[in-house]
């Protein structure tokens, strides 16, 4: 009894599960699809009744209007400038700190380890009372440097475990012919163990850059003034009690998200690798 | 040591920007402010009695108990079968997979206003499909009536943290050697027992990831609860976070000192959540064993 219904399912296999997946499909991006389609109407089309599905008028107009306001310029500049500052920071310090963590044994090994992963627990929304003050009274309200450094700050403990993962699961003999053709830790680091963990590094760079993108309650927190905001805080002055610009609202976030979604789709296939090596700690 | 020099840097940047933070936000819960933020002395330990006995706190605190637990254990679960889902090979995997992934890729703030526009009363298209299907005969206020607000909340919360733990999940089940299963079907295991005797024990680990991860990004979380409850008044649907941070910056109350004793309490709530759901786990463990 058990085998013909086995026999059944495998046949059946080949059609059900390409339908479940176009139903999970559907679940995950209609909601962006009606974000697109609501950029591509009139504004006021947006909030019409009765509403139709499909744009009545496919207008482009709200995307050619926000790429020319000066605000949205601005934004998508300061979001450029922060997510890569903070990426390549994060880059520069937690190579070094992953390489030495991974390989070797030393005095407070765990209390670093710790403290990683303490700092993964304090989200910057639980302190952002305490950046405030602390950015207040160093006068760096309002500037690049006060984000740029919160989102490094706040994505090392990720990267790190990230790379560590990556950098253990290297065969120590790689080392140590690198170690008698006359490396030091510094060239071996370089020459040897980066190449081998360029996936790694990727998927590090990969995350950081996003989180970093699409940071939203220090920039919210942290600055002023209008031309220094990130893309995450200024869209949403698109619709407010005043003004119902919801189909440049939607424009606005699909040019913030696009570069996401691309950038984290190309490392798709890492994602599950990195997190497999991480958890096999 | 060499050490240092390796770590040097990353230390100084957890340091300055977290740790330092974490003290001024425990040096700022004891001390008196005005209302424009200069510090005027000590208050003792004022602020945090103010807080503690706030009227609103007993509601916020429920709020977020609710939030965390219903999203938490609603992402595991779906998450559980989603990534058994995309363990099999079938023809399209790939395209699911991308799917998947935006409301990951996508920022919270742009899938808050976007779900903000969807749920809307008049021009959301929820409540026109409910209305066109005939599932309801009137809209629902998602957002305004306060028995649909937290649920509504709750949807996009699971909606965005699905992606991550299902990937998590995909990665725990690719850890599992095949020959496992060819063993206990050659046994005569059937489906549902192969799941939970062998595939659910085997993905603990992962599962516990996913549980404290998501705990602390949900507990955390603000764009979804700031921009969907942005237009209710008062502190009925605030978590923690959102109410801490109305108390520091909107007009109204900035009450720096009673915002940063509201931080504290906050790191202490999440820090000790976590730690009896770790001691849960190993109760269970203990008297499995």
């Amino acid at each position: 009894m058990a085998s013909r219904r086995f026999r059944g399912w495998k046949r059946a296999r080949r059609f059900v599960l390409p339908l479940a997946g176009l139903g999970v499909i559907a679940i995950f991006i209609s909601p962006y699809i009606v974000m697109a389609f609501d950029a591509l109407r009139p504004s006021g089309e947006v909030l019409a009744t009765p509403p139709t599905f499909l744009p009545k008028v496919w207008t482009p107009q709200a995307f050619q209007q926000v790429l020319t306001d000066p605000s949205f310029q601005n934004w998508l500049k300061t979001s450029l400038i922060v997510a890569t500052s903070s990426t390549l920071i994060v880059i520069l310090v937690a190579i070094p700190a992953a390489y030495f963590t991974a390989r070797f044994t030393f005095r407070g090994r765990i209390a670093f380890l710790g403290l990683v992963v303490i700092t993964q627990m304090f989200a910057p929304t639980s302190l952002v009372v305490g950046l405030y003050r602390e950015f207040y009274d160093f006068n760096l309200i309002n500037t690049y440097t006060s984000l740029i450094l919160t989102n490094a700050a706040f994505n090392i403990a990720f990267a790190l475990w990230i790379l560590q993962s990556f950098f253990a699961a290297i065969p120590k003999d790689i080392e140590e012919s690198a170690a008698i053709d006359g490396c030091g830790r510094v060239g071996t680091m370089i020459r040897i163990m980066l190449p081998l963990t360029l996936p790694g590094i990727v998927t590090a760079v990969t995350f950081t850059f996003i989180a970093a993108w699409n940071e939203y309650v220090v920039a919210l927190t942290l600055i002023q003034d209008d031309s220094r905001k990130p893309l995450t805080v200024g869209i949403n002055s698109y619709v407010t009690a005043y003004q119902q610009n919801w189909s440049q609202m939607f424009a606005a976030s699909l040019i913030a998200i696009v570069p996401a979604v691309i950038l984290f789709a190309l490392i798709e296939k890492y994602l599950v690798g990195g997190m497999t090596a991480g958890a096999i700690k | 040591m060499e050490a240092l020099l390796w770590l040097g840097p990353a230390l100084i940047l957890i340091f300055v920007i977290v740790i330092y933070p974490a003290v001024t936000l425990v040096v700022t819960s004891f001390g008196k402010f005005s209302i424009i933020g200069l510090r005027q002395g000590s208050a003792g330990i004022q602020n945090y009695v103010n807080f503690l006995t706030s009227p609103d706190l007993g509601h916020v605190i429920w709020n977020t108990c609710v939030w965390v637990g219903a999203v938490v254990i609603l992402t595991i679960l779906i998450s559980l079968g989603l990534a058994q889902f995309l363990s099999k090979e079938f023809f399209g995997r790939r395209f699911v997979r991308w799917a998947v992934i935006v409301p990951w890729a996508a920022a919270l703030v742009v899938s808050s206003q976007l779900f903000r526009l969807l749920y809307d009363y008049y021009h959301g298209i929820i409540n026109q499909l409910l209305l066109a299907l005939g599932i309801i005969n009137k809209p629902i206020d998602w957002l305004g009536n306060s028995s649909f607000i937290m649920p509504s909340m709750i949807a996009v919360g699971v909606f965005v943290s699905l992606p991550f733990t299902t990937y998590l999940f995909v990665a725990g089940l690719n850890a599992i050697p095949t020959d496992i299963y060819e063993a206990a079907r050659i046994d005569g295991a059937r489906p549902q027992q192969i799941y939970r005797r062998i595939t659910l024990p085997l993905l603990k680990p992962a599962i516990f990831i996913g549980v404290v991860l998501n705990m602390i990004y949900v507990f955390n979380s603000f764009p979804i609860i700031w921009i969907l409850n942005g237009s209710n008044p008062g502190f009925g649907n605030d978590t923690m976070i959102t109410y801490m941070y109305k108390l520091a910056f909107k007009s109204a109350q900035h009450d720096v000192g009673m915002a940063a004793a509201a931080g504290i309490f906050n790191v202490l709530f999440i820090l000790i959540a976590v730690g009896i759901y770790l001691r849960f786990v190993n109760w269970r463990e203990g008297v499995q064993s």
